[in-house]
């Protein structure tokens, strides 16, 4: 069997048994909440629309961009628990998840339920009051048991909705089966998005089918059909509880990765290195690129790869240029000082950002370096990462060499090299590291101003593990190990179109190649 | 048994006066007809006896206590409610619909049990049925079983509004004159709506005709047949003795050809 789709099946247990817990406990969470809510919202008019109509607008904001909100907002929200009780907690990974699946979750449950009270047939109602019934009994023993059926059809829309939304907690640093997707994506690996795609699907149609069992056992008044499909679904979730705890044992490193493939290599090597000394570690992957050092900083992962370009502008807002040396011992200072990590040092590459063109188009116009692409700029067109147009960097660049673009376009990194291969577009952000620079011929523009700041690949640690052994002797002989042809050509061996290998795979190579096997 | 004193009420914040000043009283084991047309009243009258409907002024009594004084579903587990719309509970079986009343008030299940099957004979359904669910029944068993339902708690009221209005005519006369039977034995106190004045005229002891929220004649069946000044009630009354003559006098013709 292809190693790619092995290496898929063998993450399945974790990345499942995550993400039916997740989708358990949102849609869990979110039954609890609109249940009192659709009682209310059912008994008085006045009340309704707002409910319904909340619901509906939550439903409407994109469920990346409503994960990627309550990360901020937990954040400040920690902050000030912090500050009132002495401790913060995690404003990473499950709790957002959780919140903004379980908001997600509550439309299809409130309208339903709404729908399903306010239609229970006027006579019965009369009738329940006629032979003497509470407000409260009318509830419980005559309109729940008639509106279950359409509050059930509701909880099955809403389980369908959480367990494809959940995907998209990856991001926020959630495990889920998005990790299969959103890793796939960046390096390519079709083979692993589909996996995810499938195990989504499958998951959703199991729940949606068990759902369907108990909707029909309510709907019948068939009571054991119900309990078979709700004892189905709690030995589901018993499972995945179980397997998680199993897989838990003591408690391990985890080493953070951003979302493109030499931070899953880095990640990768690291783990192994934490492992040869006998000591449990695991990654989480995907990580947004501020994301990953506020993780760092809140213990939430224990180390990472980050650039110190990156560190410089976007964690000390610093706009200024030091010599390498200089910049990199006050940013070891800094960090220690107002965060608590320790910069252990730099592993012996840099990978800055770049501008980057077809070698024949640059030709062609006589370009070598930015200044050079300044002249032409208003008839070229420059596509960038998500990130890249609004960092300091190229702000700093427009204003330095006054570029200025006829046209600008945002690509998924995947398809930037792409972008600029087919011509799409002229230029591009370039990663100097990317093995893909040189596949598909192209040339990295000279900046002559020294513009972009140094970018260092730096190993940080985090607050908690500042003095652990285990983590110094793992990690130390990486540093000044890894020179720049060797991480472009593992990033090459994880990015190329034929003969792609794992990033695990390309790990166990440079470890190889770095003599350190 | 049951009193009106001067109790008004209105809807619509005013706009539309559903009675006017009404009072009466109802005697123990009296079976009273309330009738008029749709929008005249009565079943409002009807409702607020049993606090479905609360009135704005005037006092409604039952059994000589206010019913202002009393909690509103401890009054109606008291008193037996059959409606138009019969509502039965659609997730209940037969016996458990029967049973609903007794259940609230916490009666033992043995006891429950015996009384739904008591019930059960006496409005001549068979046995088996307690088990089936009430979209499983005809409508008329199904009015059957929501008379078996009032009476469940052994109720000494019964309040009726239109209980036979939707089913064909042969049923409602058989369930009509079976209630009265049962009306009878049971020694109860009845209140029953209907816009069917034959209904009233072959069902009560005494008819109360309501116009617009008002009492226009009480009295008798045959009282109100001949003494009555009023041009309305005269038309009304009239009705049922029209449909009579005319029945009697297509008799006599089918015997004389004979």
């Amino acid at each position: 069997m292809d190693e790619r789709f092995a290496a898929a099946a063998r993450l399945l247990p974790d990345y499942l048994g995550q993400h039916v817990l997740l989708s358990a406990a949102s849609l869990a969470l979110g039954f609890l909440v609109s249940l009192p809510l659709v009682i209310v919202a059912s008994r008085n008019a006045r009340i309704r629309w707002p409910v319904l109509g909340f619901a509906s607008v939550v439903q409407t904001v994109p469920s990346l961009a409503l994960l990627a909100l309550f990360y901020p907002l937990l954040l400040a929200v920690s902050a000030g628990w912090k500050h009132l009780f002495g401790h913060g907690f995690s404003a990473l990974g499950f709790l957002p998840s959780l919140l903004a699946l379980t908001l997600y979750s509550m439309l299809p449950i409130l309208r339903n339920g709404v729908t399903g009270l306010i239609n229970v047939d006027r006579a019965v109602i009369e009738a329940a009051r006629g032979v003497g019934m509470t407000n409260r009994q009318r509830l419980l023993r005559i309109e729940l048991p008639l509106a279950a059926p359409v509050i059930m059809a509701g909880v099955r829309t809403a389980a369908v909705w959480v367990i494809g939304g959940a995907t998209l907690s990856t991001p926020v640093g959630q495990t889920s089966l998005g990790n299969y997707i959103f890793s796939g994506l960046q390096v390519e690996d079709w083979v692993s998005v589909l996996f995810g795609c499938l195990a989504a699907v499958a998951l959703a149609i199991s729940v949606d089918q068990l759902l369907g069992l108990v909707e029909a056992g309510v709907a019948r008044r068939r009571p054991r059909l119900a309990w078979l499909g709700l004892s189905a679904l709690f030995v589901g979730v018993a499972a995945a509880g179980v397997s998680e705890l199993a897989a838990a044992g003591p408690p391990a490193y985890v080493i953070g990765a951003k979302n493109f493939a030499e931070q899953y290599i880095l990640a990768a090597l690291m783990t192994d290195r934490i492992r040869k000394e006998d000591s449990a570690a695991t990654t989480r992957a995907d990580l947004g690129s501020v994301i990953a050092f506020r993780a760092l900083a809140s213990n939430g992962i224990d180390a990472y790869v980050d650039y110190s370009g990156t560190i410089w502008s976007t964690v000390m807002k610093r706009h200024d240029s030091l010599p390498r040396k200089q910049m990199l011992q006050e940013m070891t200072t800094q960090l220690r000082k107002d965060h608590g990590v320790v910069l252990l040092g730099a592993l012996g590459f840099e990978n800055a950002y770049a501008l980057a063109m077809r070698r024949d188009t640059a030709q062609s116009l006589g370009i070598r370096t930015i200044a050079d692409l300044a002249q032409h700029a208003p008839e070229l067109r420059i596509g960038g990462d998500f990130e890249f147009f609004a960092r300091p960097e190229w702000a700093a660049l427009r204003a330095r060499y006054g570029l200025h673009f006829h046209e600008q376009r945002q690509f998924q990194p995947t398809f930037l090299y792409k972008a600029v291969a087919s011509k799409e577009v002229d230029v591009v952000s370039a990663a100097s590291s990317d093995g893909r620079i040189r596949a598909y011929d192209l040339v990295v523009l000279e900046d002559p101003q020294q513009v972009i700041p140094p970018y260092d690949a730096i190993v940080l640690i985090s607050p908690a593990r500042a003095s652990d052994a285990v983590l110094r002797r793992a990690l130390e002989p990486l540093l000044g190990a890894i020179p720049l042809d060797l991480m472009r050509q593992a990033n090459y061996m994880v990015d190329r179109d034929t003969e792609r290998v794992t990033p695990h795979q390309a790990a166990v190579w440079l470890e190889d190649a770095i003599h350190l096997n | 048994m049951i009193s009106f004193q001067g109790v008004s009420k209105s809807f619509d914040d005013g706009r539309h006066l559903a009675v006017r000043d009404v009072s009466f009283n109802v005697a123990e084991r009296a079976f009273v007809a309330l009738v008029g047309d749709s929008g005249s009243g009565k079943t409002t009258l009807l409702k607020m006896i049993n606090r479905l409907i609360e009135p704005d002024h005037g006092t409604v009594s039952v059994g000589g206590e206010s019913v202002q004084s009393m909690v509103g579903y401890e009054l109606r587990r008291r008193i037996g409610y059959v409606f138009q719309g019969i509502g039965l509970f659609p997730h209940l079986s037969v016996a458990e619909n029967i049973g609903i009343t007794p259940v609230l008030l916490g009666w033992e299940q043995a006891a429950i049990a015996a009384r739904t099957a008591e019930l059960i004979d006496l409005v001549e359904l068979p046995r088996s049925y307690l088990t089936r669910m009430p979209s499983e029944l005809s409508g008329g068993q199904q009015q059957r079983v929501g008379v078996a339902r009032a009476l469940a708690a052994r109720p000494s009221i019964m309040l009726m509004d239109e209980p036979f209005g939707a089913l064909d005519p042969v049923t409602r006369d058989t369930l009509g004159s079976e209630y009265r039977r049962l009306h009878d034995s049971m020694g109860l106190t009845t209140v029953m709506v209907t816009h069917d004045v034959m209904e009233a005229v072959l069902l009560g002891d005494r008819i109360i005709v309501v116009r617009h929220g008002a009492i226009v004649a009480d009295g008798q069946p045959h009282e109100l047949f001949t003494a009555n000044a009023d041009a309305g009630v005269r038309a009304l009354m009239d009705m049922p003795r029209r449909q009579a003559e005319r029945v009697r006098m297509l008799m006599q013709e089918r015997v004389a050809r004979g």
